[in-house]
């Protein structure tokens, strides 16, 4: 179910201020894919476009491509509600839905697919909380608020929504920045341990973070403030953090930056 | 700042440096009375309004031959008055919570429409399209209500009559325009921009986070809204109805002028007549003697008891709801 | 095509729930729509309406001496008595309203009496306009003994228009950053002439479009003013003797004698009424937006 994704010439934008500029790239299935770089440099923004989120925020569009194996994200016919069924994301700050319980969260994305009944669901929820290490944490409560769980708890609920549904991607944005370095450790195992059925993009500031879990490594930057952010160069995560091509990567992960 | 150092400096060259800490001592000690006193009054204003509500209600009730809660007689100024509220509850009742539950699912419609349908460049001045509806004074709304609406709503009264009469809320024997579900109506229509404006505002606090985790779960739009919206602004949702229904219970003079008012409790809500606590002391304030005035206030302090319960109701589910968010 | 895999790239969404996706859009704007039908509506029935007699005369002459089915008259005395009653009222409750609020904001904060307080304010924000009207027929009239007069609709009125200002003008100074009052604190500035030049006059124009926000909302009442400045057909300028007329009580008293004469004399007044409101309303918005850039 893990599919490949091949961005061709993508530039997004907020209004009129272009945010990155002619990205192409391909994201190899079943493989952890980081994005680093300084703040501001359009990973985050790159990032919500391979599941169309870009364009919630008012007046924020895409030009481009980008192929979910041969189907092009971006093409007329598609809905852009389909689109990010099948391609799961994790947000920077856990965000559970308040006002409901731990199952019901991990359920959300089900009963928008028409799974029903309580045997079924009871079922993929044991099955996605597992997945995402917490089943063992919450078994005993599941009908206790999803809000009432620990920040590091609540990102692995997150993730256990968002796999409920099988995506064949899973975009994660910083999922540990709000994390405590113990609670970041659990998600990093449960990325190496996803790794195996999903094809991962995860945005990071973190750059053990990157080396640790990432196979590939693709590193952003923007020429100077105000411009668009660029892809420098993307790479085998080992190559990028030992060997970089260019100067503007090597001086980043060493340090030298700005 | 400097000029103020120099100001000090003149008065403390004229020896008033420590007159001047006094002053400010003084004007300190002044104006917190005078902002506590006027906090006081405002107290002070509420108490009288009971105590003096209650007071020349006692001897009206007092020589009430009748029963004042369950009777349907309006005749105070008669030799052995008889006065009851019955048939003045049941028609404000009646008609506020048909009004509520006409004007709440529009309102809540408004508010999404304004909050996530329009375009986001526009919403701000449709909001203020809805609220030029509470700008409108309720005279005004008696005055289109009497003239314009009420022959509508005759010829409508008709067709429900006629085509649904076997339902008992159409039923009867006469229907007309100045009917209790005329009122109704009007009513909604004056209370719709207090429910639609508290609604955004909740709508608007749904936290950004959950509508974009829904929608990244691939939620439709409407499914956003049941999903984070809805659940989210449940409770301000019901106090801005609340508050809605607090002020339809209250409403006067649009209900005047729009009802003819008639005695007797009738479920058949298309026939003319009902009459509501504030229609009834408007219509009757101008012949009522002596006693007829005490009684008028006396039905003028239980719609206050019953809005007050109710906007009470409503302030508590907010407060309730703040503790938990 | 990748061979991972059995199942195509997306499957799409189902008819059902895209059709209740569109079924709510409908519903949605429909209930927009909804509304605006009565807006419409009353609008353009009372400009259709009011224009017939929306002449000099009707500005410049009462109703005295004009029969039952007469044209003519005019709206004189009733412009007179609503002007002069808004502005009593407004210099009643006011300085209270005002007052108040710094009270809650600037010296209460938290105290059981600021509690106290803001818990009636919104007892009073929920009282019927008719229960206020009936408190000063009990107090001022009945009681004290004094007749019915404009100064009595306007105390019914003021009752009406304290919690709307105390509201309003707390927002604004809640808006007032604190680190104005400790600089002004910190340079020896007693409190009552930071809360006087410096807080004051930072939420001013809030507080201005507060209330000229509560000013248009009591303009329109008609049923405290019903009990207790009641009607007349003659001009009175005096608003402290004998009863008065006022622009929606003269709506009501036009709108309820049968001839079409004076139902045109209702709309008339009904048109100057909204457009005295929705003068306000504008001039309370357009300070409001002034305000914006400066409070940054």
């Amino acid at each position: 179910m893990a599919k490949r994704i091949e961005i061709s010439g993508l530039n997004a934008y907020y209004g009129k201020t272009r945010a990155i500029e002619d990205i192409s790239m391909t994201v190899e299935p079943r493989s952890v894919t980081a994005f680093i770089g300084p703040s501001g440099c359009g990973k985050s923004t790159l990032l919500r476009t391979l599941n169309r989120m870009h364009e919630v925020i008012p007046g924020a569009r895409v030009e481009g491509k980008v192929l979910l194996d041969d189907l092009n994200l971006y093409g007329s016919e598609v809905d852009p509600v389909a689109v990010r069924r099948a391609i799961g994301m994790v947000f920077q700050r856990p965000n559970p839905f308040p006002t409901m319980s731990i199952f019901d969260n991990v359920a959300a994305g089900l009963k928008l697919n028409g799974v029903r009944g309580r045997g079924r669901l009871g079922e993929i929820v044991e099955k996605s909380l597992r997945g995402a290490n917490l089943w063992n944490e919450v078994k005993d409560r599941l009908n206790r608020p999803g809000a009432g769980l620990s920040g590091g708890q609540q990102q692995r609920l997150c993730i256990a929504r968002a796999i409920a549904v099988e995506p064949q991607v899973l975009l994660m944005d910083e999922p540990c920045s709000a994390l405590d370095p113990i609670s970041t450790l659990a998600i990093e195992d449960l990325i190496a341990s996803l790794k195996d059925k999903y094809t991962i993009v995860i945005v990071t500031h973190n750059m053990q973070q990157a080396a640790r879990v990432s196979d590939t490594t693709g590193f952003f930057n923007l020429a100077a403030q105000g411009q668009p952010g660029r892809l420098v160069e993307i790479d085998d995560t080992n190559k990028i953090f030992t060997n970089p091509t260019e100067k503007a990567t090597e001086d980043y992960i060493t340090g030298r930056f700005g | 700042m400097t000029s103020d150092t120099l100001e000090q400096g003149a008065t403390g060259a004229l020896g008033g440096r420590g007159r001047r800490l006094g002053t400010g001592r003084m004007g300190d000690r002044l104006f917190g009375i005078s902002t506590r006193g006027s906090a006081i009054v405002l107290l002070l204003i509420i108490a009288a309004i009971a105590v003096f509500l209650i007071a020349k209600a006692v001897p009206a009730l007092k020589a009430d031959k009748a029963n004042f809660l369950t009777s349907q007689e309006w005749n105070p100024d008669a030799a052995e008055p008889r006065f009851g509220i019955l048939q003045l509850a049941f028609g404000t009742l009646m008609s506020s919570l048909m009004a509520l539950i006409i004007a709440t699912p529009v309102a809540i419609g408004i508010a999404l429409f304004i909050a996530f349908y329009s375009p986001r460049r526009l919403a701000s001045g449709l909001g203020y399209v809805v609220d030029l509806l509470a700008a409108v004074p309720s005279v005004v709304y008696g005055l289109w209500g009497l003239q314009f609406f009420v022959p509508k709503m005759a010829s409508v009264a008709n067709f429900l009559h006629d085509d649904f009469g076997w339902i008992p809320l159409f039923g009867g024997d006469s229907v007309g325009g100045q009917s209790l579900l005329t009122a109704a109506v009007v009513l909604a229509i004056m209370i719709l921009p207090i429910i639609s404006s508290i609604s955004r505002e909740v709508f608007l606090q749904v936290p950004q986070a959950n509508v974009e985790a829904a929608l990244a779960l691939g939620a439709t739009r409407w499914e956003v809204i049941r999903m984070a919206v809805l659940p989210f602004g449940r409770s301000g949702m019901v106090s801005a109805a609340m508050l809605g229904l607090g002020r339809a219970l209250g409403e006067t003079i649009a209900v005047a002028m729009v009802l003819s008012t008639a005695a007797g409790i009738s479920l058949h809500i298309l026939r003319p007549g009902g009459n509501t606590f504030a229609a009834n002391i408007a219509n009757t304030f101008g012949m009522a003697g002596n006693m007829g005035r005490g009684a008028l206030i006396a039905s003028g302090l239980v719609l206050f008891v019953i809005t007050l319960i109710v906007n009470m109701l409503a302030r508590a589910i907010v407060a309730r709801r703040k503790e938990f968010v | 095509m990748s061979t991972l895999n059995h199942q195509p790239a997306l499957s799409g969404v189902s008819a059902g729930r895209k059709v209740k996706d569109r079924v709510v859009q409908v519903l949605v704007y429909v209930a927009f729509l909804l509304a605006l039908i009565p807006l419409i509506s009353v609008l353009w029935t009372v400009i259709s309406k009011g224009l017939k007699r929306f002449d000099p005369e009707f500005f410049t002459h009462s109703m005295n001496g004009i029969g039952a089915n007469d044209a003519g008259g005019g709206a004189y005395h009733a412009i007179i008595g609503t002007v002069e009653q808004v502005l009593l009222a407004s210099v009643i409750a006011i300085p209270i309203g005002v007052l108040t609020a710094v009270y809650l904001v600037e010296y209460g904060r938290d105290s059981r009496l600021a509690k106290v307080v803001s818990f009636f304010v919104d007892v009073m924000t929920g009282l019927p306009s008719i229960v206020a009207g009936l408190f000063v027929l009990a107090f001022w009239l009945l009681l004290l003994g004094f007749s019915f007069s404009g100064f009595a609709g306007a105390m019914a009125l003021s009752i009406l228009m304290m919690p709307t200002v105390v509201r309003a003008a707390e927002e604004m100074l809640k808006l007032v950053p604190n680190d104005l009052r400790e600089a002004s604190f910190a340079l020896g500035v007693p409190r009552w002439r930071t809360i006087c030049f410096v807080v004051l006059p930072t939420a001013f124009t809030g507080i201005i479009t507060g209330i000229m926000l509560a000013i248009a909302r009591v303009m329109g009442e008609t049923a405290p003013l019903l009990l207790t400045v009641f009607v007349t057909s003659a001009i009175n300028n005096s608003p402290f003797q004998g009863p008065q007329m006022a622009l929606p009580l003269y709506i009501f008293d036009q709108a309820g004698r049968p001839n079409d004469a004076a139902i045109n004399r209702a709309w008339a007044a009904a048109l100057t009424l909204i457009v005295l409101i929705m003068l306000l309303n504008l001039v309370a918005r357009l300070i409001a937006r002034l305000r914006k850039p400066v409070s940054r």
